[in-house]
């Protein structure tokens, strides 16, 4: 059972979730986040004065997926969040110990 | 029976009413008409259009707090004004400041003050003392007291302007027979420069924001200051037309001229904008607006319709650089750029009124017509409010100081306005 996270470029939401979909994995948890990793930011001016702004709005966004499912929905979303600029953004996965859907009491598997 | 009767009244009440009319011997119903329009314009200027271009402009913590600094002055000056300020503005007194004739509106009434009821030209007047208070809020945004913002602008409006409303339109020494008699139609310098030169001089009591100048303080909500800025623009037509005092051939060319200057005034701040930062923004066209009816404001009564373009184009180049560079280069944290914006605009429009009056316009002839002597009087007019203003600003500022502070606790300062202020959040 993996947590996979990723950060992506908030016009590349939707594209996203239609990938998603697309393979049958609709179920994501969305965040309005800022920041930068190598991207550098933009310059803003207003009444002539300039200003550097280097947290960017993104996108972040939480999944949840059994072992087998995972290579396949990090893939969909690489491929449906890259534009091949700098600034695309990055996935990460991880282990989660356990999982329990509050309606139900199912566990694990069963309730992701 | 009764629908006959009722029928009856009213064609008594109909043709009663011009009889009624007649009674009030010399108003001009159409005046009166235009005048009362302009005066709900020109009260629109400040609410909502001043509070959303500067609420805008601040920070999301502050729009609650910056909002309320106009707002306020649509309760307080009005209640002065009724109670002392019109009368200091416009009772008979010395060449300075009026007397007590006027004191709770004592012997305003119905009756005619030129072609209107005297009622319609003290509230008309009444809306430029809301506004011009309220215009200084923009030096000060961010960083002041709600209580120490409402007692000086109280001693502000006592000391400063309702002594300039005399000085220049109640008879006083800067009016048409007096010593230094200065054009401006509708408040260049007992407006603008008077408000703009102590916001100038607030600013630097106050001190910079926290932060100000390394730290990134953009505007919260442009959407907001640009219909705000284009209420201004509408509200304008009160503002300058309304001040023929008539709805006369005076107010049309006021009204053209009003419209003219605000548009060459974008084209001149984006043009520069344009060459200098490489992108012509929304700010900076609603700001060159803004620049431009400040600009045209002592002059609209004055000059033609081609005058206006230039005086418009100058408001809008000029003012960018004030607040692009000059403020930039001495540091000072005019926030919103009250100073660059009113207090240069305004000194603009009052020197190139006495550059471009005509007499065919409005009874005065400027450089342009050959009258030397009236672009000296508006410059040294000028000199004098600038005198004026600033330092009677300085010293109310230390008074207001003394008593309450005028600056908020550096923790206040961090929560924002809206909270610190007023208990309450804009966005929930």
């Amino acid at each position: 059972m993996k947590k996979i996270e990723a950060v992506i470029q908030p016009f590349k939401l939707d594209d996203v979730r239609e990938a998603l979909k697309g393979i049958g994995h609709d179920r994501l948890t969305i965040y309005d986040v800022r920041g930068h990793g190598r991207q550098k930011g933009h310059k803003e001016v207003y009444r002539g004065q300039e200003y550097e702004v280097d947290l960017l709005p993104k996108v972040k966004l939480e999944s949840y997926a059994s072992d087998d499912r995972v290579d396949e929905i990090v893939n969909a979303i690489v491929e449906s969040a890259r534009t091949g600029k700098i600034g695309d953004g990055k996935v990460f996965v991880s282990d989660i110990a356990s999982a329990i859907r509050i309606r139900s009491g199912e566990t694990d598997d069963d309730a992701i | 029976m009764k629908r006959i009767i009722t029928f009856a009244v009213m064609l008594i009440a109909v043709l009663g009413l011009p009889v009624s009319a007649a009674a009030q011997d010399g108003i001009d119903t159409g005046d009166n008409a235009w005048i009362l329009t302009s005066s709900a314009l020109v009260l629109m200027m400040t609410g909502p259009g001043l509070a959303l271009f500067y609420g805008g402009l601040v920070r999301q913590r502050n729009v609650l707090g910056t909002m309320m600094q106009s707002f306020a002055m649509m309760a307080m000056m009005t209640l002065l004004w009724a109670i002392y300020g019109y009368s200091l503005s416009f009772a008979e007194g010395n060449t300075f400041v009026g007397g007590f004739g006027h004191v709770f509106l004592n012997g305003v009434g119905m009756e005619p003050n030129g072609s209107i009821p005297h009622l319609t030209f003290m509230v008309f007047q009444l809306m430029f003392a809301i506004i011009t208070p309220a215009l200084i809020s923009g030096a000060f945004a961010e960083r002041m007291k709600f209580s120490a913002m409402l007692l000086f602008m109280a001693l502000w409006g006592t000391v400063v302007y309702f002594p300039m409303v005399h000085m220049v339109w109640g008879g006083g020494f800067m009016s048409g027979d007096g010593m230094i008699p200065c054009l401006d139609f509708a408040g260049g310098s007992v407006v603008h420069m008077s408000s703009g030169v102590a916001a100038l001089v607030i600013a630097l009591y106050l001190g910079k924001r926290k932060g100000y100048p390394n730290e990134a303080m953009r505007p919260h909500n442009l959407s907001l200051a640009f219909i705000g800025a284009c209420l201004l623009w509408v509200g304008w037509f009160g503002f300058n037309a309304g001040s023929a005092l008539a709805a006369d051939g005076l107010a049309a060319v006021a009204f053209v001229n009003t419209h003219f200057a605000a548009a060459a005034a974008v084209t001149g701040w984006l043009v520069v904008e344009w060459i200098r930062d490489g992108k012509p923004s929304v700010l900076g066209g609603i700001t060159g607006a803004v620049a431009g009816l400040v600009a045209i404001t002592p002059a609209a009564g004055f000059v033609g319709p081609m005058d206006s373009i230039i005086i418009g184009f100058a408001g809008g180049a000029i003012c960018y650089f004030a607040v692009a560079v000059v403020k930039a280069k001495f540091g000072y944290d005019d926030s919103l750029d009250a100073f660059g914006v009113h207090g240069v605009g305004g000194t603009v429009g009052a020197l190139l009124t006495g550059v471009f009056a005509r007499m065919a316009i409005g009874g005065a002839d400027g450089l342009v017509e050959g009258n030397a002597g009236q672009f000296v009087n508006n410059a040294l007019g000028s000199a004098l409010t600038w005198v004026f203003s600033g330092v009677a600003t300085f010293v109310i500022l230390k008074i207001v100081d003394a008593i309450i502070g005028v600056r908020v606790s550096a923790g206040d300062e961090s929560i924002g306005l809206d909270i610190s202020q007023h208990g309450e959040e804009a966005y929930n």
